[in-house]
């Protein structure tokens, strides 16, 4: 028996609904396993390891190797700018990256600032469009920024609208959507290509009934 | 800016400690060895170039230079691989010397890096450039030597993915018409971004046949079989070249024996520009990042006003020593302790067992502090101490 072929995860939602799409593509996992604690849980009989780690983190275990396989939303791809194959897209938690600040908002010319978790993405974009603006880094609760005076706009990822609305915020740019995708380590996608081509297969088929 | 520590290094470069060093150097003797007997002769050029020339010529990102300036104002930079810097020497002082020529080189090259801190910016690359020569038999033998040396490193489960980026470039341009539509879908390929590429030729409003053809790109992996595939693919006169150029490159890897390590990626782009034709990487198990990695480039000869076809292969040390992952034995050593009044008869003897290939470590006794700690480094210990005919343990 070959060893395990090593798939990392976000912990959590994406977690789930990749479980799901790979109870439907017939990989046979331990019924309820999406429950357990433990950052490493193993599915012996489809002969896959799961390493659980933080979403950011990922495309970091896959580009090392650790990890064959990953799943990580394209907002951490373009964050992270790591070098892995991004073969497939699983058309899971879908949202988009967006421009996002108090109602009315007026561009001002005086030291615009933005805050997002996605320093280097913000960055990028705003240079894209030409704007000169200072990016502030945020771990988490961006909405905060622009409530508290700490910026003027903000960039994170909008799933559902909700967040934004219940702190009296409203979208002003879309910049580009975001699912999660299928990663590959270059070395496992030579090494372990059979395997890692039968499970993109099998999961583009589930995904999209698309050819891989 | 903050002062650095004492010890501290500049961000990525490393310290070659002893055990490492002879793990390194086994590694390196046996891949020079075998790189010398096929005849390729070892060179070496200076760590510093222009910028205007060999780090323009060369195959690493413009951001990935370290950069200085001399006392006269030129841009200069630190090596940043060792194929520009040979091309400039085989197209001026070797200008006399008939082509083909094999060279081949071991150094370190530098690369700058924003990444978290442990990269090195450093390292070191073995590798052999074989110019002026454009078979297919030149590119197997590049390759077959590579194969080669990696097995006399000792890695064993490993693997070459093997591309034509002639035949990317006449698939792609015989679908789009435009050199710049190819490029925008090259790069896809160039980024490892399949999904990008998939859903850009999705948005192009090609007619089905054409959208298979290109997606039909991304299969192409695997052994020998796929040649017939690749063909249906595109038919005309450049891909028709280049797969022709593909199967016999793979009759020559099957006359070396080395077609079981040999898997053909026809997806495989390594750089948007530099390559002109086979293009191949090295990959070991047990580490995540390829190992080796070369090509044919045919159009950098020129640069350097000699035009010439050329191909090479360069080798990772730092992360092949890393993939082989044991721990070389250290060798014994053994300790002469002495003290003044017997220094003669402990120089005699060190002598001795050094003609016999032994290392010896001669320490006078009053130089040693913890004379327990100190000699518990040492597979054998002798001690010359006190008056003639002392003991001797």
């Amino acid at each position: 028996m070959n060893d395990p072929l090593k798939v990392a995860m976000p912990k959590g939602r994406i977690f789930e609904e990749a479980v799901e799409l790979l109870r439907q593509a017939d990989f046979s996992l331990p019924p309820e396993f999406e429950d357990s604690r433990k950052l490493i849980v193993d599915a012996p009989d489809a002969n896959l390891r799961f390493i659980l780690a933080k979403p950011m983190d990922v495309p970091t275990y896959v580009e090392h190797g650790v990890a064959d396989i990953g799943v990580a939303g394209k907002d951490t791809m373009i964050e992270e700018e790591r070098d892995v194959y991004e073969v497939l897209d699983l058309h899971i938690s879908e949202c988009y990256m967006a421009v996002a600040g108090l109602p009315g908002y007026e561009k001002t010319d005086i030291n615009p600032k933005v805050a997002s978790k996605y320093p280097n993405l913000a960055t990028q974009y705003f240079k894209e469009q030409g704007e000169q603006v200072e990016i502030i880094k945020l771990n988490g609760s961006i909405e905060l920024a622009p409530l508290v005076g700490l910026a003027d706009r903000i960039v994170d990822i909008v799933s559902s609208g909700q967040t934004l609305k219940e702190n009296g915020l409203v979208e002003l740019e879309t910049i580009v959507s975001i699912t999660s995708r299928l990663i590959v380590n270059p070395v496992s996608y030579r090494m372990k290509d059979t395997r890692i081509d039968d499970m993109v297969e099998r999961l583009a088929r589930v995904v999209e009934g698309e050819e891989a | 800016m903050s002062q650095p520590f004492m010890f501290e290094k500049p961000l990525g470069m490393r310290d070659t400690l002893p055990a490492y060093y002879q793990i390194k150097r086994s590694v390196q003797d046996g891949m020079e060895e075998e790189i010398g007997k096929w005849g390729y002769l070892p060179m070496e050029t200076p760590a510093l170039e222009y910028y205007d020339t060999v780090g323009n010529a060369s195959a690493i990102l413009e951001q990935q230079l370290f950069k200085l300036l001399d006392q006269q104002g030129h841009t200069l930079v630190l090596r940043p691989d060792m194929t520009a810097p040979i091309a400039r020497v085989a197209a001026s002082s070797l200008k006399d010397q008939s082509f083909p020529l094999r060279l081949s080189y071991h150094t370190n090259v530098f690369r700058s890096q924003q990444r978290e801190g442990g990269r090195p910016a450093e390292f070191e690359q073995m590798g052999v450039e074989l110019v002026g020569d454009g078979t297919a038999s030149a590119d197997g033998e590049v390759i077959a030597l590579m194969v080669a040396s990696l097995q006399e490193a000792g890695l064993q489960d490993f693997q070459v993915a093997v591309g034509h980026i002639g035949y990317v470039n006449a698939l792609l341009l015989d679908v789009l018409g435009s050199q710049e539509r190819a490029d925008t879908l090259r790069r896809f390929l160039y980024e490892k971004n399949y999904v990008g590429f998939k859903q850009h030729v999705k948005s192009l409003s090609l007619s089905s046949i054409d959208e298979k053809r290109l997606l039909g790109l991304l299969q192409l992996r695997g052994g020998p079989e796929k040649f017939n595939e690749a063909e249906t693919l595109v038919d005309n006169g450049e891909a028709a070249k280049a797969l022709e150029n593909l199967r016999q490159l793979w009759d020559v890897l099957e006359c070396y024996g080395v077609e079981k390590y040999i898997k053909l990626d026809f997806n495989l782009v390594m750089h948007m520009s530099y390559y002109t034709g086979i293009v191949f990487e090295g990959y070991g198990s047990r580490l995540g990042f390829p190992l080796s990695s070369g090509g044919r480039y045919d159009e950098l000869l020129e640069k350097f006003e000699r035009p010439a076809q050329a191909t090479g292969f360069g080798i990772r040390l730092d992360l092949l020593v890393e993939a082989l992952g044991h721990a070389e034995e250290k060798p014994g050593q053994t300790c002469i302790l002495f003290s003044k009044e017997r220094r003669k008869e402990a120089v005699e003897e060190a002598k001795n067992q050094r003609n016999q290939g032994k290392r010896v470590v001669l320490q006078d006794l009053q130089g040693v502090d913890n004379i327990d700690q100190w000699t518990e480094a040492f597979t054998e210990v002798i001690d010359l101490i006190g008056r003639k005919g002392g003991r001797q343990t």
